[in-house]
Formats: structure tokens, sequence, C-alpha cells
């Protein structure tokens, strides 16, 4: 069985239809890259797996789980952790408070009334800090940081729920070309390494198909393609509808990378 | 109750829904264009009402007629709609972008400032406005009589209806005050002189105010507490229609009209309780009123409030102990008055504490703190005189009710954000306050219950000082150990993204119910421990402006730090006992003051500690 199976999602916002029978699976160890222009669905379908939005039909089901309609929290306990398109981080912290703040609500000690905050899974923070690259940042106050690094912290967070699936809303936005390629290495090599499965969006070609093991296209709310990168290159529909010359020129370069 | 009664029982609740909306409408315009919530506007209101009783007579005695009365009545309207040209001038103008918390009590300041000024000028008694010539009468309606005047004012809110409808619809002003409600960046993309735009609504909103206290004044006499009485009413209104809706407004002033009509016939003595109820029911089934659209999350770079959560320092730990140190001496070398003033300071110390769990930690600004502060006040006193409990059980048990009732109250309250949030905290202050009005039989009434006095053994002022003491400080350091906690952490956390913290799987509603009925009873014991150190409880322990001074406290000491709203605590008690017995307008000088202090120090006395901390511990500010 799949590690994420998506079913059938429809969803409507008054007339406009973000969703219409998206299905897909994604196994674990995976990275499957979500594209498609601008209000092809991307976020709707995004948010519903992460439990922001409730979908007209259709489920979701994770590990074996069904988790459609959950509200973000419990679908973080079933195991998904998530990035925001624009960082979602606890600002008045610092880098490792953001961590262990994770950490403390993933092992239920957020409520404790009697533990000190302060020294509370510091070591474990500052381990998974250490993953991402950023354990020397460790007590700067997360606002000082650049946004790139941010985007770490946050690849952080979402890692201390021990997730068996990453849902990453463009990952990479914001940073400069050097940063995305680190950044989507660092995921590709943590996915693979701990068999977590990867569901991201992107608009930067270079990182989808230099990186993703499948591709899904998404168009109107409509799966139009899908499969390996090579195919969804090839695939005249998506030429036409979204890569277009330089789409194609990103995801040729990519894909001839070594 | 036959039908005629109905009539004329309807028409005069269709009357006061005229006049309500009239107010209201006013309000709610100001807020859209502006997207502040003007404390002020039930002042505009009662200055309205004054300068109708000083103008219409003397236009009355020049020529006594109907339109001269009119005359008057829209005079004075005018001067108060310039008096709101001066306000957003002087002061709204550099708050537009300031926190929510600063908007709503820099306009209170002006609500202090212009109660002094108009027990100043009009002096303290009540003064009936003229009657209008020509509708002293009543006519005969179904067999019943039914005042001419209350016809007209009825008339009057129907024409004011209708004239915004044309002012909103037919000209440009009107299309830039609906843009700007719907969407303020748009119209500042669009190039329009926004100075003009919010000068104008503002005269526009507070002649409105003027107009309806001018239109009162023949049938209320004009006093100095009708400001507060009006703006909550107003308030309801505006939330219950939504927030910057005209059509709202008037249907809310209409069900609200009828509610007070019909319900006085039900259940006498609780209109008030009623009007607050239909709001929280209308905030439960649609959070952002009848008419009203749901306020986008102001996004901002930082939070409001405690960051970077550090131990004490050596210094601050000197300072600590010094503090306590001088705490539990003060009986040796003070007077009867340092201890009664110490006394005093220790328990708004931890009332304001327990505040700024949820205003500095937690980000949910409670514009009704003193509900809960006087529900415990009200537990201990009805316990101890009602049910003959001893003081100790008292003290333990009042925490209980205050944060049950805070538990209560707050199942509404935390699913709402932003300015909505703060409206209905203030509403379920006003139905405490209510209720302890209006319910004589159990709570006295305006009058309240004297006698409550310690037993024997805590009867002398430096034993009850110990007492509170002991509690105070425990319970304080309890609040702290909690900010430091990891609950206090995950209500940081929440406050700084809730989208954030929910994706790693915090309740957010959750754990800010929980603040809220930790504060809420943190502030229950202060308030227990204030009623038998006073010996007596009444309403104005639950109202409106003891939740100001306790902001006011929280914010001289400053919401960005822990410690801070104890240091405002002392300053501000201190010199409100030290000011207030010498001049007449303490009210003017601490409205004063806390429009200064928005404007100049947000941060607080304890917050510029703070930065001066970290200058020259070189770490960056």
């Amino acid at each position: 069985m799949s590690l994420l199976m998506v079913e059938g999602l429809d969803k409507a916002f008054g007339g406009v239809i973000a969703a219409r029978a998206v299905s897909f699976a994604l196994e674990a160890g995976e990275l499957l890259a979500v594209i498609g222009p601008n209000g092809a669905g991307k976020s709707t379908v995004f948010n519903i797996i992460g439990g922001q939005l409730r979908p007209d039909a259709g489920r979701v089901v994770l590990a074996g789980d069904t988790i459609t309609g959950l509200a973000p929290r419990a679908v973080w306990r079933k195991g998904l952790g998530r990035t925001f398109q624009v960082a979602q981080t606890f600002i008045s912290m610092s880098v490792t408070e953001n961590v262990q703040m994770a950490l403390m609500s993933w092992h239920g000690e957020a409520a404790s009334l009697t533990a000190s905050a302060a020294g509370l899974r510091r070591a474990e923070a500052i381990g998974l800090l250490g993953l991402v690259g950023m354990a020397e940042a460790a007590d700067r106050p997360i606002s000082a940081l650049a946004y790139g690094d941010v985007k770490r912290v946050e690849l952080a967070i979402a890692l201390a729920g021990e997730p068996k699936l990453l849902l990453m809303d463009e990952p990479t936005a914001g940073m400069a070309p050097k940063e995305r390629a680190a950044l989507m290495q660092l995921v590709a090599g943590l996915a693979r390494e701990r068999k977590i499965g990867v569901l991201f969006t992107e608009h930067d070609m270079a990182a989808v198909f230099g990186h993703a093991d499948r591709i899904l296209v998404l168009m109107h709310g409509e799966v139009i393609a899908s499969g390996p990168p090579d195919a969804v290159r090839r695939d005249p529909k998506v030429r036409d509808v979204y890569l277009g010359e330089s789409g194609l020129a990103a995801a040729n370069a990519a894909g001839t990378a070594p | 109750m036959d039908l005629p009664f109905l009539v004329t029982q309807s028409l005069s609740g269709l009357a006061s829904a005229s006049s309500l909306f009239i107010i209201s409408c006013g309000l709610t315009i100001v807020f859209g264009v502006t997207r502040i919530v003007n404390f002020a506007h039930g002042s505009f209101y009662m200055l309205g009402a004054y300068l109708a009783v000083s103008i219409v007579p003397r236009l009355l005695d020049l020529h006594y007629s109907l339109p001269m009365f009119l005359a008057g009545i829209v005079a004075a309207a005018v001067v108060v709609g310039l008096v709101g040209v001066v306000m957003e001038v002087v002061l709204l103008r550099r708050i537009y972008r300031a926190p929510e918390l600063f908007q709503l009590l820099a306009t209170f300041g002006v609500v202090l400032v212009i109660e002094d000024l108009v027990v100043t000028f009009w002096g303290p008694l009540d003064l009936m406005g003229a009657r209008a010539p020509g509708m002293r009468g009543a006519v005969d309606i179904l067999g019943n009589r039914f005042p001419v005047y209350q016809l007209f004012l009825i008339g009057t809110g129907v024409l004011v209806l209708a004239l915004l409808w044309l002012l909103m619809h037919r000209t440009r002003y009107g299309v830039l005050v609906r843009a700007a409600t719907q969407d303020r960046e748009m119209v500042g993309a669009l190039g329009v002189n926004q100075a003009i735009l919010f000068t104008g609504t503002l005269f526009l909103g507070s002649f409105l105010a003027g107009l309806g206290g001018a239109l009162q004044s023949p049938l209320i006499a004009a006093n100095s507490h009708m400001d507060i009485a009006i703006i909550a009413e107003a308030f309801v209104v505006t939330v219950i229609g939504g927030m910057g809706s005209v059509p709202g407004a008037f249907l809310a002033a209409l069900l609200i009209g009828q509610l007070q009509a019909f319900g006085i016939l039900i259940v006498p003595k609780a209109t008030l309780v009623l009007v607050f109820a239909l709001m929280a029911v209308v905030l439960i089934v649609k959070p952002w009123g009848l008419l009203g659209r749901p306020e986008a999350p102001a996004t901002r770079a930082a939070p409001e409030g405690i960051a970077n959560l550090k131990p004490f320092g050596r210094v601050e730990r000197i300072a600590a102990v010094l503090a306590l140190g001088v705490a539990l001496l003060l009986p040796v070398f003070g007077d009867a008055y340092l201890v009664k003033l110490g006394t005093e300071i220790l328990i708004f110390a931890l009332a304001a504490f327990s505040l700024n769990l949820l205003l500095g930690n937690g980000g949910i600004v409670s514009f009704g703190h003193a509900a809960y502060f006087g529900i415990g006040a009200y537990a201990a006193g009805l316990l101890a005189i009602r049910l003959g409990m001893a003081m100790l059980p008292a003290l333990m048990l009042a925490p209980i009710v205050a944060g049950l009732f805070a538990a209560l109250f707050g199942v509404f309250i935390v699913r709402l954000s932003g300015i909505y949030l703060a409206m209905l905290t203030l509403a379920f202050a006003q139905i405490a306050y209510a209720v302890a009005f209006q319910w004589v039989g159990l709570t006295g009434g305006d009058n309240g219950i004297l006698g409550i006095w310690p037993p024997d053994w805590a009867s002398g002022r430096t034993a009850y000082y110990y007492l509170v003491l002991v509690f105070a400080v425990a319970a304080i350091a309890a609040l702290r150990h909690a900010i430091y906690a990891p609950f206090g952490a995950t209500l940081r956390a929440a406050r700084d993204s809730a989208v954030r913290a929910d994706a790693i799987g915090i309740d957010v509603k959750l754990y800010r119910l929980a603040a809220f009925a930790l504060a809420g009873a943190a502030a229950g014991l202060a308030g227990a421990l204030y009623a038998f150190a006073n010996g007596s409880i009444d309403p104005t322990l639950l109202a409106i402006p003891l939740s100001i001074d306790m902001l006011a406290m929280t914010l001289a000491g400053g919401i960005q730090t822990v410690i801070g709203p104890l240091v405002g605590a002392a300053a501000f008690h201190t010199a409100k006992d030290f000011f207030m017995p010498l001049t007449d307008y303490w009210r003017l000088l601490l409205g004063l003051a806390i429009i200064a202090m928005v404007l100049a120090a947000p941060q607080g006395l304890a917050g510029g500690w703070a930065r001066l901390r970290s200058r020259f511990s070189g770490a960056p500010a």
C-alpha cells in the first residue's frame, strides 16, 4: 500500500472549481512534485491534505489512516510535517526554541506548567538543526536569519514530528538559485535516508526536474499528466499549457545535469 | 397585553432604535474607513447633548419656532463634527498603523479628557435640554397616547438612513468611503487624498454622534456618565450589524430597539443582559456580525508582546530580591498610609500581571479584564456575607468562580481574533457589570455590599498586608513560572503564528481558553483580596474604567516584558493615589498621560529597561 493515497478530491469555491477528481499516490522515500500554472489548484490540494481545507468529495489516506477533514494538528499526529509557501515560524523565538517548541508538542509536553521550557529538548533540537545545516545559528533570533535559512529551520520544525510525509509548498520560493539546489538536495537526501515521502509544489523548473522522482501536472483543478520527469517533459500537452519555451529549457537543463 | 399597547410599545422601540442607529452608524463609518474603533464616539454623543442644552434655548429666545430648534440641534452636531476633525488631525493620524490595543487606548484617553472638560464647562449637575416647539404633545394611536417627539425621532432615523444612502451611492466621497471600507490598501493605490478622506469621515462620524446626542437632549438630561453608557450600546450595535456596515447598523439597531421595548415587559431587570446576550448569540452564529465581512488577519513583522524571553540576569535578580525585601519591611518603616498603598499595589500588580499573561504572552487583547477581578470580589463578598463563609475558604473559592466564568466567556471569545475579540471581551465585561448592577436582590445593585471584613487575626492593616503579600507573591510567582514553562511558550508560539502552531499539533483555541481561565482566576484572586481590603464591593469593580486602569498599568510597565506589569502597577497606582486627591482633573491628566504614552513610549517603562539592557550588553536590539 502506498504511503499517501489521494482519491477523487473535489473542491469548489463558489462557482470556481479548484480541484476535480484529483487522485494520485506517493510512496515512502519518493519525491513527488505538483506543478501547474497559478490557480491550477496546487495550494487547494495541499491544504486539503494538510487539513486546512475540507474537500467537497474524495478522501486522503496517510499510512493506512483516513485523514480527510482532520484538523492540521491531528494530521501532524498522523505523521505529516508541513512547510509553507511563506515560511511560518515563531518570530519572537530563537532558532532552537522554534524547533524545541515542535518537539515539546510532539512529545506531549506543550501543556506542562511545571517544566522550564528553556532547556527542554534542546539537545534534540540542535540535532535536527544539524541535519538541515543550521546548528551554528541555534541561539540566534529567527527574525535575524536570511530567508533561505528560515526555510531550512522550517524544515527542521517539520521534521520534529518524525514525519512519514513532508508537505512542502514552494520550498525554494524567495531563495537564491544556489540555495535552491542545496535545499532540494538536502530534502532528497533526507527523504531517501529516512524513507520520508515528499510532496512539493514548485515554480522553479530546475528544482522540479532535477529532484522529483515523479511529477504531477495540474490544470484548472484537474490532473492532466503525471509520470517520471522525462515523460512529463515530453508530454505535448504539458509543453503547451505550462512549460512553454523557458520552462522547457530549464527542465532540459536540469534533466541533462549530472 | 392588547394590540394597541403592543403597537405603542413597538413604536417606542422604533424611536430608541432610531437614535441608536444615528449614533452607531457614525461609529461604524469611522471604523470602516480608518479601522479604528473610536471609544470617544460616546463622548461626542455626550458633547452633542451638552451643546444642544446650551445652544438651543438661546436660539429659541431669538425666535420660538421649530426651525430654530432644528437649527440649534444641527449647529450642536456641526460643532461636534469639528471636534472630531481636531481629534483626527491631532491624534488619529499618528496611530492608523499602530496595534489595535494602542488605538483603543488612545481613543479612551480622549474619553477621559472630554469627561473632565465637560464637567468643567457645564458643571456636575444633570442638564435638561429645551423641548421642541410644536412637538411637546402626544397623538392618539389606537387609543393610546404616543409622544409626537418620539415619532419625530423615528422619522429622523429614516431620513438619516436615506441621506447616508444618497451620500454613499451618489457622491464621489461616498464611493471612496465604501471603497476604503472594503479594501484600504486599494484606496491608497488609487492615489486618493487620504488625509481629506479620513478627516472628512471623522467629521461625518462625529457629526452623527453629536446629532444623536443633541436629539436626545429634550428627553434625557445631559450628564457626564452618558458617554460610557452609550458607547457600550453603540459597540453592540456595530458588532451585531457587522463593523463597517451601515445597513447592518440599521438592522441591529432595529433588533435591539424591539428587544429592549419588549424585553422590559418580560424580564424588567435584565434588559442590559438581554442586549449583550443577543450580541453573543449573533457572534457565535456569524462571527463577523449580520452584514459584516471577515477581517483579514493583520500581518505584522513582529508580534506585540513578550519576545525573547530571558531568565533573570544578575541585575534583575538583585532588583527582585530588593523589591521583595522592601515589601517585607514596608510595615516596619512605613506608616498606615504606606501599608494601605502597598496592599493595593500588590493586589493590582497581581491583576495587571494576570492581564499580561493574555496580552503580552498570548496576544489576546482583553478589554474587560476587570470583569474577572470584579467576579472574584463579588464571589468572595457574597460567600462571606450571604453564606457566612470564613475569609480563607472564600479567598480560595473566589478565584475558582472567576476562572469558571472566564472559561465560560472564553469559549466564545477565543473563537474570534483582533478587534472583534477585544469587543467581545468588553461585551462580556458589560454583561457582568449589568448583572451586578441590576440584580439588586443578590448584589445590592449600585450600592453594592458593605461589611466584608477579614476575621480578627487578619483585621489589622499590617496583618492583612502580609496576607496579601503571601497570596499575591505566590500567585505572581506561579504565573511567572507558567510563562517560562512550555505552556507559556506554546501561548507565545500560537500568538506568533497560529498556522504554524496548528501544523505542529497545537490546539490554539484550547490553549487560549486555558490561558483565559488561568488569567481570570488570578484576577479573581486579586479581586477577592481587594474585597476584604476594602470592606465592600460595588459594580465599579467590574466596570470599564477599571479595565482601562489595568491596561494602563500593564502598558506603562511594558507588555514586552514579564515583570513590566508589576512595575507599571506600582507606578500607576502610586501616581493615582497621590494625584487624585490633589486635583479635580485626574481623568484629564490620566487621559493625556495615556495618549502621550501611546504616542511616545509604546514600549512602556520596563520595555525601555529591556532596550537599555540589550544596548549595553551589545546584543542586537
